[in-house]
């Protein structure tokens, strides 16, 4: 038979698209090298614009008022030098992992955040994992039973953990399930003087993910149901009806795969907010994350700390949106990202 | 009626749709045959109830709003009208197959062509999936997929339409059923491959004897593809001829209009193609008497007033119009 008009382009094989997503990573991590450097130097100059430094701070809780003692940890800390050859030397400090040292915590920077970042991964993974999970779920029964009870009760739900602010969220939850129904604990991330067992970690985890996931969970409802209605409504769903698949089978094989690519897109984008909602989730839950130390670093003016944590947080959120990018690339396969 | 039974025989079918601005009779009353091997167009304008006539048949109605309110569907001589869904989850793809107007939207663009026939395969045959994997694959080349093997890996945005539309193809008879429904299966396309697919469905169609029930707007296809032509109005069956007779001598005022608003190769360029004035009614509005009666060259005080039955002028021939009726 004669060929089409058109002459397509081979079909991209396994091995093709694996290399379309190699280059796509490396193209990204390139990109992710001038981005990097931006978020420090606006954090680095943020930073010098707030009020108070730790080193009043410091020599106030210590009761330092030696005007040479002064100097001379002015000297040691480099604080005298000019502000632009401070960001050079941070800059320069950055590139061999040197992310300055913490006088509160009496180590490394980067030490001290090492310490903490077990907990917030563990809550940030947790929470986004009941997030999908939740809103995927919700989405897809509120869209197969869309105008009955079930939708609208979804819905509802929705609004509220949506609309509720998380720290009232968690403090509320701390109010109903630890303080009247004393079932689970009222925070940290285990029992005092308990050795971490895996039961009881996931015993205080359990608070804390709902108070930070709902939230997330609520937005992905939503965008879940739309989804489904719309890709519902498409040609090839008709057409795999019409090849006498259930209505059950349609919507998992067909419906579903399509209707996830907005949730995915979203979920990359909101990376850096997950984070950010960690720290208020971490200080009402007392969880002794990355947040926490954020929220204890900002009141004691601990800046190496505030600016470390900001550049880790970054990479965290760059590193998340490649691999956006990359499942993206494997849910859809007419997507050539550039 | 003979007494055996025919692959579909549709007997007053009706589907309403239910709206907010009232009740719409889409299909209102069609009845039509089609023989073992037989291919009968159904032709009108766009709203005329050609697709809801074939979503209907294989249940597959958006409901709501549509819902069919009356008549038989026969397939085999078995009414599946009053089945339940689950009976029908065994027809569709199986007993009735069903080719779509744009082949590159009626493909699941995030699943490649090989996974999208093995899943009707797997559906409604005994074959593992290894097997499933080699008939696609010849299902592929006989509805003359260049380069069948590595197509089975591409995913729709890599193929033309009518590679898309070959795809559909494979898909609809890939278990041989008796019934075919095309739905403008070549509007989407260029000229050059409409002719290509026209073909290879005459091919697939007289190989497997399938009923064909190909529904178009387009005259010129129906007079290469159909051996008998239904044509509809508002919802309604207005004239039905084998294509010779119906090319030859139109009897409905419609059908002539239809055939005069087709453009002839030679004719002369200066002419301008004769269009039917008007458009076609609001199903929610129509006519108290004909429906075609504000378009109608030759209409009469009587048309104003009363629908006109179907009547049989000669044998095979069916028209509904007072006015054919006379001559």
């Amino acid at each position: 038979m004669a060929g089409e008009l058109v002459s397509p382009t081979p079909a991209l094989r396994g091995s093709a698209r694996r290399t379309a997503a190699l280059r796509l990573l490396r193209r990204r991590l390139i990109q992710a090298v001038p981005l990097m450097l931006g978020v420090v130097i606006i954090n680095f100059c943020l930073i010098q614009m707030a009020p108070g430094s730790f080193l009043e701070l410091m020599t106030a809780e210590n009761q330092v008022s030696d005007p040479t003692t002064i100097a001379l940890l002015r000297k040691t800390y480099g604080l005298d030098d000019p502000v632009w050859m401070q960001l050079l030397k941070y800059i320069w400090a950055l590139l061999h992992f040197d992310f300055g040292f913490s006088y509160r915590q009496n180590m490394p920077v980067i030490q001290a955040i090492w310490i903490h970042l077990p907990a917030t991964v563990l809550l940030m993974v947790s929470s986004i994992a009941l997030a999908i999970s939740i809103g995927v779920a919700a989405g897809v029964v509120a869209s197969m039973k869309v105008r009955t009870f079930w939708d609208s009760l979804v819905s509802v739900a929705a609004m509220f953990f949506y609309a509720a602010p998380s720290f009232w969220l968690g403090i509320m939850m701390i109010v109903l399930f630890s303080v009247k129904l004393g079932w689970l604990p009222v925070g940290g991330m285990m029992k005092i003087g308990g050795n971490g067992g895996v039961l009881d970690i996931l015993h205080h985890l359990i608070l804390p993910t709902l108070a930070l996931g709902l939230f997330y969970a609520a937005i992905y409802t939503r965008v879940m149901r739309s989804s489904m209605l719309e890709v519902a409504q498409l040609d090839f769903v008709r057409t795999a009806r019409a090849k006498g698949l259930s209505r059950n089978k349609v919507t998992i094989h067909h419906v579903l795969r399509n209707a996830l690519l907005p949730v995915v897109t979203i979920l990359g984008v909101q990376m850096g907010t997950v984070l950010a909602g960690s720290v208020v989730i971490e200080s009402v839950f007392s969880w002794p994350g990355v947040g926490s130390l954020l929220f204890d670093s900002v009141s004691s003016r601990n800046y190496p700390v505030v600016l470390g944590i900001m550049v880790l947080g970054s990479l965290v959120v760059i590193a998340a949106n490649i691999a956006v990018d990359l499942i993206y690339m494997w849910l859809d396969p007419r997507i050539e990202i550039r | 009626m003979s007494g055996s039974a025919l692959p579909l025989e549709i007997v007053d079918l009706r589907t309403t749709l239910f709206t907010r601005r009232g009740e719409m009779k889409a299909v209102d009353g069609l009845s039509l045959t089609v023989a073992a091997g037989e291919t009968v167009a159904l032709v009108g304008e766009s709203g005329c109830g050609k697709s809801l006539s074939a979503l209907s048949i294989m249940r597959l109605l958006p409901d709501p709003p549509a819902r069919i309110v009356g008549g038989q569907v026969k397939l085999n001589g078995r009414d599946i009208v009053p089945l339940p869904e689950e009976a029908m989850l065994g027809i569709r793809g199986k007993e009735i197959g069903m080719i779509f107007q744009d082949p590159l939207s009626s493909l699941n663009p995030v699943a490649t062509v090989e996974k999208q026939i093995v899943e009707v395969l797997m559906t409604h045959t005994e074959l593992g999936r290894g097997q499933a994997r080699v008939r696609a694959h010849e299902l592929l080349e006989l509805v003359g997929m260049p380069d069948a093997a590595r197509r089975l890996d591409a995913y729709p945005h890599q193929l033309s339409g009518g590679m898309c539309q070959r795809v559909i193809i494979a898909m609809a008879i890939a278990c041989s059923p008796s019934v075919l429904i095309a739905d403008e299966p070549t509007t989407a396309l260029d000229v050059t491959v409409q002719a290509q697919v026209l073909a290879l469905l005459k091919k697939l169609q007289a190989d497997a004897g399938m009923a064909m029930i190909f529904i178009t707007h387009d005259l010129g296809v129906v007079a290469e593809t159909a051996d008998r032509v239904v044509v509809m109005y508002a919802g309604r069956k207005v004239e039905e001829a084998s294509v010779d007779d119906l090319f030859e001598n139109p009897l409905h005022p419609y059908t002539v209009g239809l055939i005069g608003a087709t453009p002839t190769p030679g004719a002369e360029r200066a002419e301008r193609l004769a269009d039917i004035p008007g458009m076609v009614p609001p199903l929610n509005a129509l006519p108290q008497g004909c429906a075609f009666a504000p378009r109608c060259p030759r209409v009469m005080d009587r048309c104003l007033t009363q629908k006109p039955a179907l009547t049989a002028p000669a044998p095979g021939r069916l028209v509904a119009c007072f006015a054919a009726e006379r001559t």
